[in-house]
């Protein structure tokens, strides 16, 4: 499989080691990550990195997922890259609000290195 | 302990946006379901959801109290909007190492900051599961960002809760404590 490039936009670190970890387990070896600890954070890595795939949690200080979201589109940062929200956030409301906000994938956590599987590859595949 | 900044934290992260968006899901009231929300199966279901998820481990329930030790690590996740309240996790300091070991795969010698990070990501998870047990629950309540507090010789009070679930569970040494605090229902 080709090199893909990740953003994980966690403000917990063992979380984003843990998505970069389901990701490998996921079959994407070739993986460069990009870890961003805010959605502020988030768009500054967006500036200065190419990124194919963008994982996201929404509850975070600063900027929160969602407004992260609204952002990229607004600033036209990661045009047709896809978003997949990893959150402990699961009612029909997030994930509705989510969609709208220009995510194409929800994962809830917690979550299994399969559940990323499924929800992630299908969203490369077809970028 | 007080509970008013993570509860505050938790209306601004809620689906509604703030307490506006609060204030007009209020004609929604958790009153009438009660007996769902309470009901202290939600918490065995959310721990073995996230522990076997997480960590790979299964959790049985213990009878006792959760045992002091000269350090414990504690994190708090505020519940605002329908409900107000508090998610919170407790362990002693070894078993804070075993859980962040389990959920990293590293080794840990010392209660550092990913070690906390990590206490603070089970108690948001555990939060977040025990939420959505109860539909009306989910759509309804906000998570703040988890607190952790490490030290020793400390205690959680919450004046006249509505309802308080407090359960103590064991995976191999490891023994830990998750409470929920209702302090408010709408």
């Amino acid at each position: 499989m080709r090199e893909i490039r990740a953003l994980i936009v966690d403000d917990s670190s063992v979380m984003r080691k843990i998505v970069e970890r389901a990701l490998r387990q996921a079959g994407l070896d070739s993986l460069v990550v990009h870890e961003a600890g805010s959605g502020t954070e988030g768009l500054e890595k967006l500036r200065g990195n190419a990124v194919d795939l963008i994982l996201s949690d929404i509850n975070m200080p600063s900027m929160d997922g969602l407004e992260f979201l609204r952002q990229i589109r607004t600033q036209n940062l990661a045009s047709g890259v896809p978003v997949v929200m990893i959150t402990t956030e699961s009612s029909e409301e997030h994930v509705r609000q989510a969609i709208q906000a220009g995510a194409q994938g929800y994962i809830r956590k917690p979550f299994t290195a399969e559940q990323v599987k499924e929800r992630v590859l299908p969203l490369l595949s077809a970028a | 302990m007080l509970l008013n900044g993570v509860r505050n934290a938790a209306i601004a992260g809620s689906p509604g946006a703030g307490r506006k968006g609060m204030e007009q899901a209020m004609g929604l009231s958790l009153r009438e379901s009660v007996h769902l929300v309470s009901d202290p199966r939600n918490v065995d279901a959310s721990v073995e959801e996230v522990f076997h998820l997480m960590l790979g481990v299964e959790c049985r329930r213990e009878d006792g109290p959760l045992p002091v030790e000269p350090e414990s690590v504690t994190a708090v996740v505020g519940f605002g909007g329908l409900l107000s309240g508090a998610c919170v996790f407790r362990t002693g300091g070894v078993a804070a190492l075993q859980v962040a070991a389990r959920m990293t795969g590293m080794e840990f010698t010392e209660i550092d900051d990913t070690v906390k990070d990590g206490i603070g990501e089970i108690c948001n998870m555990l939060a977040g599961a025990w939420k959505s047990k109860v539909p009306d629950l989910a759509a309804n309540c906000g998570l703040s960002v988890p607190a952790v507090i490490t030290g020793h010789d400390y205690r959680l009070h919450v004046q006249a809760p509505e309802f308080q679930l407090h359960h103590v569970y064991r995976f191999d040494d490891a023994v830990f404590a998750v409470t929920i605090v209702c302090d408010g229902l709408q």
